[in-house]
C-alpha cells in the first residue's frame, strides 16, 4: 500500500452535494501538504443523477487511480447498481453508510467490505440548517488526520457566497463529523498519519486546465470552439484566460466550423487549436487533410470518451486512437501525441503546438476523459518550454515566391496576408511549388515526399515516451494508462520496465529500438475494445516475438493490479 | 462613397497568370473580371487581400488573382474567410463560391455567417447547376429542372431562396447582380468591400455548358432594387415579388459586428497562479 495512503469513494445521487465535498476535501488535504488526486464519475443526467467522487491521497505525487478503494462513504444507495463495477472494494475495506438511506444492497455485501452505519442524516436533523454531506465530509477527513478547522477555509471558499448562516451550520456539520468518527469503532479507518507540509510549491490541476494552459504557453492565440463531452472545459476554460493574454475564442456553429475557422486563422499567421471529442474529431478529419495539403498548422485536443458514435459521452476509452492516426483520406502525414497524465496535459499540448508550428502540419493530442476530467495536486510544473515559432518567408520578388518549394528538410517558408511579394494561393488540391493546383505526377509525388521529410525535423528524443525500469517485459501504454501501467510496473520488482508512448506519430524506430534493448516480451496495455495500439505496434516497430494485449473498453478503467497480473503471466509464459 | 478612381492601379495587376479551367462563355470570367478591378479601383494593395474559396467550377478563382488566397474544401470557404478575418481584422477579406458550395454543403455556415456580420464580402455565382461535377440539379434548380441523370424527374424540391435567407439570418449589405453587366457588378464588389459587415452577393452567373438556356438570361433581368432599404423588414416586403431576377442592392444597414474579447492585460505565468495552492 505504499503508492497512497488513502483511497476513497464518495457516492451519492443529485444534490447530495458529494462533488461539493470531494472538492472542498481535496483542496484541504493539499493545502494540509498531502498529494492527492479525484476523478468525478458521473450518470448521463443533466443535473442530479448518480455520483462519485473517487480520491486517492498520499505522501507522493499520485496520478493513477489505483486498484480500489479503502473507504467508500455512502450517502445514499441511488442507483448504485449502476455504477458499482467502478468502485472496487476488498474484504478489507470498509463501508460508511447512512442507515437512514436503506440497507447495504447486495451488490456491496457481495464485496465482503466490513459496512459500519454513520447515521449521517439523523445527525444533521439535531441542529437546523446542518446538511449530511458536510457531516460526511466531517468524518472522513479525519482519515487523513484533517479536523474540521483545516477544512474550513476551503469550505467558505466553496460556499462563500451563500450567506453567513450556511457557512455556520455547514461548520457545524463538520465538527459533527469529527466527533462521529471519535465514535466509531477502531480500526475503522486506515491510519494515514498527517501529512508532510510542502516543501516546494504545489498546483491543483485538472488535466482538461493542464492542457487549456499549455496552448497558452505554446502561443496559441486563436481558438473555434464547439462544446461537446468530455473536452468543453478545455474550452470554457480558455475563454476567459485566452482574451487575458490577447488572443480570442469564438463560438461556432459546428465543428465543421471550427476546424476550418482555425485554418484560416492560421493561414493569417496566429497559432492556433480546438478541443473536442471523437464525434467531433470524425466531423473534422476533412479539415486536418486541408490543413496537411495546405501546410497550415493547427492543433486539436480530442478528449476521448466511449465510442463509436455518441458512445458514452461522460466516461473515458481510448479508442479514437486509429481515426487519429489513420483517419484522413490519402497521404496524410501528421503529428499524433499523447499526454501520460494530468500535469502532462501542459507539456504535451505545449510541444504539441509548437510541433505543429514548426512542421505546418496538424497535431492532435489524445487526451481522454480519465485524466480531462480529473484533478490532481502535483508539484509546480517547471516554467518555459518550446513555443510556436513558424518559418515565416519574407519574399522580395513575388514571381520568385514558391510557397511550397522543395527544400532539403521538407519545410517550406511559409509567408502570410501583410507580407508584400508573398502573395500565394493555398490549396487543397495537388500543387506545384508555387501552390498552382496541378495534376502532374512529378508535383504530387514531390509534395507528398516532402510533406512526409519535413517531420523529421521534430526533435522527440527528450519527449517521445515516458520510460521507468529495466525488466525485460516493456509494458506499452499511451495516454492515461500510462500511469496506472508505472504502477504495476514498480510493483513487478524488475520484472518489467515501462514505455509510455508519448510521441505516436512521427514513428520514432531508434527510440523504440533503444528502449527496448533487453527486453524479450511486451505487454500492451490499452482502453479500448479492439487493441487498436498493439496492431499499430506490431504493423510500425520491429517488436519481440511474443507481444501481449492487454484491452478492455470503458468504462472500467484497467487497474494497476491487473497489468501486474499480465506481467506475471508473461513471466511464466514459456514462449 | 470614397473616389474610386485611381488611374495608376491597373486591375490586370490583380489577375495571376494561371489559365482559368472554366469553359468558353462561362459567367465566371466577368465575375473574376468585376473583382480584378473593384480592387483595382479601391487601389488596396495585394498583399492586404486575401480571396477564399471552397470547391466547384466558381471557387477555382481563388488561384486567378494575384492577391492572397485559399482554394479549400467544398462548403468550407466561410469559416476559413471568417477565422481569418478574426485572426486578422486588417486584411481585407473577400469569399467566393458557387451555389452549391455556399447553399447546400455550406448551407449552414451561410446562415451563422449572416449572423455573426463580420465585416466581409461573400460573392456566389449561381449557376443553379454542379458544373465541376457534370450538370446536377443545384439547390436554386427549379424543382421540375429535368436534365440531370441525377435527378431525371426534377430535384422535386422548391429552390433554396438566398436573398430572402441571407436577410432573415442578419446579412447586412444583400445584393443581387449579373455577370452579364460587367460594371454594375464592379461597383457593387467595390461598396460591399466598403460596407463595415457582412456583404453578401448573389452574382447570376450562367454556366453555358449544362444550363445552355441561361445565355438569354440577359433578357430576362431587370434592374428592380433601384434604391436599397435600410429598413429589413421592407426589404424582405419587396421580396414578396421577386421573380428571382431583379438586380441591385436590396438591403444596406450598418449593424453591429460580432466582437471577440481581448483583453491582454495579463502574461502566461500571472495567469498560471490560479492554479497555486
Amino acid at each position: 500500500m505504499d503508492h497512497h495512503v488513502l483511497s476513497l469513494a464518495m457516492t451519492g445521487s443529485g444534490g447530495a452535494g458529494v462533488m461539493t465535498v470531494g472538492q472542498i476535501l481535496v483542496d484541504a488535504a493539499a493545502r494540509a501538504g498531502w498529494y492527492g488526486l479525484m476523478r468525478r464519475s458521473l450518470g448521463p443526467q443533466i443535473r442530479g443523477g448518480e455520483s462519485a467522487a473517487l480520491m486517492r491521497f498520499g505522501h507522493r505525487p499520485i496520478l493513477s487511480h489505483g486498484d480500489s478503494f479503502d473507504l467508500l462513504l455512502a450517502y445514499d444507495w441511488g442507483n448504485i447498481n449502476r455504477f458499482a463495477a467502478e468502485l472496487p472494494l476488498r474484504p478489507d475495506s470498509v463501508v460508511l453508510f447512512d442507515p437512514d438511506a436503506g440497507d447495504v444492497p447486495e451488490v456491496i455485501e457481495r464485496t465482503d467490505a466490513r459496512c459500519v452505519a454513520a447515521p449521517l442524516s439523523a445527525m444533521a436533523k439535531t441542529e437546523k440548517g446542518v446538511r449530511a454531506n458536510m457531516v460526511g465530509l466531517g468524518l472522513v477527513a479525519t482519515a487523513l488526520g484533517l479536523t474540521p478547522e483545516d477544512l474550513t477555509e476551503e469550505m467558505t471558499k466553496a460556499l462563500g457566497d451563500k450567506g453567513e448562516e450556511i457557512l455556520a451550520s455547514s461548520l457545524a456539520g463538520l465538527k459533527m463529523g469529527a466527533e462521529l468518527a471519535a465514535d466509531l469503532p477502531a480500526g475503522v479507518f486506515p491510519n494515514g498519519g498527517r501529512p508532510t507540509p510542502a516543501a516546494k510549491p504545489r498546483w491543483s490541476i485538472t488535466g482538461n486546465e493542464a492542457a487549456g494552459l499549455g496552448a497558452i504557453r505554446g502561443g496559441i492565440r486563436f481558438v473555434a470552439a464547439y462544446p461537446i463531452t468530455p473536452s468543453t472545459e478545455i474550452l470554457e476554460w480558455l475563454a476567459p484566460n485566452l482574451a487575458e493574454v490577447g488572443g480570442q475564442l469564438v463560438q461556432v456553429e459546428d465543428e465543421l466550423a471550427s476546424v476550418n475557422m482555425l485554418v484560416g486563422a492560421s493561414f493569417g499567421g496566429v497559432p492556433s487549436l480546438t478541443a473536442t471529442s471523437g464525434p467531433g474529431l470524425s466531423l473534422m478529419l476533412e479539415g486536418l487533410g486541408l490543413s496537411v495539403s495546405a501546410e497550415v498548422p493547427l492543433t486539436l485536443i480530442d478528449v476521448q470518451r466511449g465510442g463509436p458514435s455518441t458512445g458514452i459521452p461522460t466516461k473515458s476509452e481510448q479508442s479514437d486512437f486509429n481515426i487519429a492516426v489513420y483517419g484522413m483520406h490519402g497521404d496524410a502525414p501528421h503529428i499524433v501525441c499523447a499526454p501520460t497524465s494530468i500535469p502532462d496535459c501542459l507539456s504535451t499540448v505545449q510541444w504539441a503546438v509548437a510541433s505543429a508550428e514548426a512542421a505546418q502540419c496538424p497535431a492532435i493530442v489524445l487526451s481522454d476523459q480519465y485524466m480531462g476530467q480529473s484533478r490532481a495536486i502535483v508539484d509546480e510544473p517547471a516554467a518555459g518550454g518550446p513555443v510556436a515559432n513558424r518559418r515565416i518567408a519574407a519574399p522580395e520578388d513575388g514571381a520568385a515566391y514558391k510557397r511550397y518549394a522543395l527544400t532539403n528538410d521538407g519545410v517550406s517558408p511559409m509567408s502570410v496576408p501583410g507580407v508584400k511579394g508573398g502573395e500565394y494561393t493555398a490549396d487543397g488540391l495537388a500543387h506545384n511549388e508555387r501552390g498552382t493546383p496541378s495534376t502532374q505526377a512529378s508535383d504530387h509525388q514531390s509534395q507528398l515526399d516532402k510533406r512526409e521529410r519535413k517531420l523529421d525535423i521534430l526533435d522527440c528524443d527528450e519527449i517521445w515516451a515516458e520510460t521507468a525500469g529495466e525488466g525485460p517485459i516493456a509494458v506499452i501504454a499511451f495516454g492515461s494508462l500510462t500511469e496506472a501501467a508505472r504502477e504495476a510496473v514498480e510493483r513487478a520488482h524488475g520484472d518489467a520496465r515501462l514505455i509510455g508512448v508519448r510521441v505516436i506519430l512521427p514513428l520514432q524506430p531508434e527510440l523504440m529500438a533503444e528502449a527496448l534493448k533487453g527486453v524479450s516480451k511486451v505487454l500492451v496495455v490499452e482502453q479500448n475494445h479492439g487493441g487498436q495500439f498493439a496492431k499499430f505496434l506490431k504493423g510500425h516497430y520491429a517488436l519481440p516475438a511474443t507481444v501481449e494485449s492487454l484491452h478492455r473498453p470503458g468504462p472500467l478503467p484497467i487497474r494497476p493490479t491487473e497489468i501486474l497480473a499480465a506481467i506475471t503471466a508473461l513471466k511464466g509464459d514459456a514462449r | 462613397m470614397n473616389d474610386l478612381s485611381h488611374p495608376e492601379v491597373d486591375f490586370t495587376d490583380y489577375k495571376s497568370d494561371v489559365s482559368p479551367v472554366w469553359c468558353p462563355g462561362c459567367g465566371d470570367y466577368a465575375v473574376l473580371s468585376a473583382i480584378t478591378k473593384a480592387l483595382a479601383e479601391l487601389a488596396l494593395p495585394r498583399e492586404n487581400v486575401a480571396l477564399i474559396s471552397g470547391i466547384g467550377c466558381s471557387s477555382r478563382i481563388a488561384a486567378y488573382t494575384s492577391v492572397y488566397g485559399f482554394h479549400g474544401i467544398h462548403g468550407r470557404a466561410l469559416p476559413i474567410a471568417q477565422g481569418l478575418k478574426l485572426a486578422r481584422p486588417d486584411t481585407t477579406v473577400l469569399c467566393a463560391g458557387g451555389d452549391g458550395d455556399g447553399f447546400s454543403i455550406g448551407g449552414n455556415h451561410f446562415l451563422h455567417a449572416c449572423r455573426r456580420n463580420l465585416d466581409l464580402t461573400y460573392i456566389v455565382m449561381d449557376n443553379a447547376v454542379y458544373g465541376m461535377t457534370k450538370g446536377q440539379a443545384s439547390p436554386t434548380s427549379a424543382a421540375d429542372w429535368t436534365h440531370s441523370k441525377l435527378t431525371p424527374e426534377g430535384p422535386g424540391v422548391p429552390p433554396f431562396q438566398p436573398l430572402d435567407i441571407a436577410l432573415a439570418a442578419g446579412a447586412s449589405h444583400v445584393v443581387r447582380c449579373f455577370s452579364g453587366k460587367v460594371q454594375a457588378l464592379t461597383k457593387a464588389i467595390a461598396e460591399a468591400i466598403q460596407h463595415p459587415g457582412f456583404s453578401f452577393i448573389q452574382v447570376i452567373s450562367p454556366c453555358v455548358t449544362y444550363r445552355p438556356e441561361m445565355r438569354d438570361l440577359k433578357h430576362v433581368v431587370h434592374e428592380s432594387f433601384t434604391e436599397p432599404c435600410t429598413d429589413r423588414r421592407e426589404a424582405r416586403r419587396r421580396l414578396i415579388d421577386d421573380d428571382g431576377f431583379s438586380l441591385g442592392t436590396l438591403f444596406k444597414s450598418v449593424e453591429p459586428s460580432y466582437k471577440p474579447c481581448h483583453q491582454n492585460t495579463k502574461t502566461a505565468a500571472e495567469l498560471e497562479r490560479q492554479f497555486a495552492l
